[in-house]
């Protein structure tokens, strides 16, 4: 089977944001492996351990992404492609990234192709069902399991709480919810054995497109943070008076009772 | 300048959502007068739906019934969606950042090859420009977007912008579209109703929240009790997650939901940054912990140092005893 991985590196999830000159500061802050982008990562990696074929883990950023590349071949992925955007796409959105994939994708035979349901920073959860549309094949997103029977794919998806579960086929693409697995860390041995598989670099060109076809249809124009939450009141008593305190706080003051 | 709006309405349990109404007030604001087009799918007769839809600022509605549309599929719904927009040619499409809005406007916006601002909490026009405000790194920034080109599309989070009230005295057309909706790709077998009361963590008003200091699967019985009586949804931490404590899909946090209720109890949680950056914007804060240092009393409006088992439950009376007095 081939199995693709979108992946986007993302800020750890403890750092603080800070803005600088209207930009968020990237100089000192820790990266990681979108986290839903580690979950499909692990799926992949034991839907591969199970049916055989080989895991590609694909990326759009700049050299630095790299080190995440060689994290997710570290926990068992086969093969890497970062493609390369630092010299040609200043800004993108969502139709960016998919215009990118689409043609990336579009000398591939995908069996499969699994990302994170949403990533923690821009947190749009579109590239996933937009890529599926622009390579007319069916999609289904935040999912909780998956079982490949024969040409029956047997998922179940998280759905506000509720579970749905679905059949559909291949090829397929699916965004990964927490709960699908327990994402594996890096052995030693993985890490070594990385160092050693491939890590594709591609361009624009290589992809034959253009700045051009690739031009956002959104753009930021500020960015801020919100207002910094001021601690508010501990109270003080016994618990039964503090209780009937906070429950008169809550109505009278709050309003929210 | 005017635009034509589309808003995709979305039922749960048989009634309209109520983020429903507030995408028809924000595509009341986009449209600068311009026509509001609502759309509903289902398999059920829609008229009454699609009435309310009008009541609350939509001009007209049209609805695509028919027995493939009897629960959300993207590719369904997807195809009863563009059929409508294909007739209708809006100039901008609205609908709420729900797990149906999520899941399908991605597929519209690819196939219209145009942007999409997801999540948006905020939308203002400023000079020339419709301005979208949404949260990023879940809600430890936001950002201002406008759309360059193509449709103004849009979802937006439940419970931030106002619906407009209800008038019915408003008449509008609610007209039923036939569309052939051709095989589904995906095909639901099954729906396990895990969620208790239907209210839904990202739609809550009220959100009483647990983490690891609920010490078990059990110790999330008397936090049920406060929610019920408060109407509220039940939410956690990841540690309380992690800890199978409770069901992923209560987890609040940057992985995990990110909600704004209007009171948001947090019971036993610590306050790790991750779990701050998913509730922190809620508009008050009650804290419970043993733990006077806990980093949760830092964003907290009001805290009560002291052992959950002991506080929630005296909690619940205390509301139990007011209620029945208002």
């Amino acid at each position: 089977m081939n199995i693709y991985v979108l992946m986007k590196r993302t800020f750890d999830t403890e750092e603080k944001i800070v803005i600088e000159d209207s930009r968020i500061e990237e100089e000192g802050a820790e990266f990681i492996i979108n986290p839903y982008d580690e979950y499909a990562i692990e799926e992949a990696i034991q839907l591969r351990d199970e049916h055989g074929g080989e895991v590609t883990v694909v990326t759009i950023g700049g050299e630095d992404a790299e080190k995440q590349l060689r994290t997710a071949l570290a926990m068992g992925a086969d093969k890497s492609v970062l493609i390369n955007t630092e010299d040609d796409v200043e800004e993108g959105d969502q139709y960016t990234t998919v215009k990118i994939l689409e043609a990336f994708f579009a000398d591939k035979d995908a069996d499969l192709i699994l990302a994170g349901n949403v990533a923690i920073d821009e947190a749009s959860g579109q590239v996933g069902p937009r890529l599926a549309e622009r390579m007319d094949i069916p999609y289904v997103t935040t999912i909780t399991n998956i079982e490949i029977d024969g040409e029956t794919v047997h998922i179940e998806r998280d759905v506000e709480g509720d579970v749905e579960k679905i059949d559909s086929s291949l090829p397929l693409l699916v965004t990964c919810q927490q709960g699908l697995n327990e994402p594996r860390y890096p052995s030693l041995p993985g890490i070594m054995k990385a160092k050693k598989k491939p890590l594709e670099e591609l361009e624009l060109d290589d992809l034959d497109l253009e700045e051009d076809d690739v031009e956002m249809k959104t753009k930021t124009i500020e960015i801020y943070l919100p207002p910094e939450k001021e601690a508010g009141r501990v109270l003080e008593g016994e618990v039964e008076d503090q209780v009937k305190e906070l429950v008169t706080l809550l109505r009278d003051e709050a309003k929210v009772l | 300048m005017s635009r034509k709006m589309l808003v995709i309405g979305e039922a749960r349990d048989g009634a309209l959502r109520n983020v429903t109404f507030e995408a028809i007030a924000a595509a009341t604001k986009v449209s600068d007068g311009g026509e509001i087009v609502g759309v509903l799918c289902g398999s059920e007769n829609l008229e009454e739906m699609g009435q309310e839809m009008v009541y609350y600022g939509a001009d007209r509605v049209v609805t695509v019934q028919n027995n493939k549309l009897t629960t959300y599929t993207s590719d369904g719904f997807g195809q009863a969606v563009m059929a409508v927009i294909e007739e209708e040619k809006p100039e901008g499409i609205i609908m709420g950042h729900t797990a149906i809005g999520k899941d399908l406007t991605p597929k519209l916006a690819s196939k219209l090859e145009t942007g999409l601002i997801s999540d948006a909490v905020d939308i203002e026009e400023t000079g020339e420009n419709m301005v979208f405000t949404r949260p990023i790194y879940s809600g430890k920034a936001f950002e201002k977007k406008i759309i360059t080109d193509g449709l103004m599309f849009a979802t937006i989070r439940p419970n931030n912008i106002k619906a407009l009230n209800r008038d019915d005295s408003r008449s509008g057309s609610v007209s039923a579209k036939e569309v052939d909706i051709a095989d589904l790709r995906t095909i639901i077998q099954d729906i396990i109703r895990k969620t208790s009361d239907g209210v839904d963590l990202s739609e809550a008003n009220i959100i009483v929240a647990g983490g690891r200091g609920v010490k078990s699967a059990e110790g999330f019985k008397p936090l049920e009790e406060l929610a019920d009586v408060l109407g509220a949804a039940l939410g956690a931490s990841r540690g309380a997650c992690d800890a199978e404590y409770c069901d992923y899909s209560l987890q609040i946090g940057q992985t995990g939901k990110v909600v704004t209720p209007d009171l948001y109890i947090a019971c036993g949680i610590s306050g790790a940054i991750q779990h701050l950056a998913g509730m922190s914007n809620s508009k008050v804060i009650v804290a419970i912990n043993k733990d006077p240092e806990a980093n949760i009393f830092n964003v907290a409006d009001y805290g009560i140092v002291g052992d959950l088992f002991d506080v929630v439950p005296k909690l619940t009376e205390q509301i139990k005893e007011i209620k029945v007095n208002s």
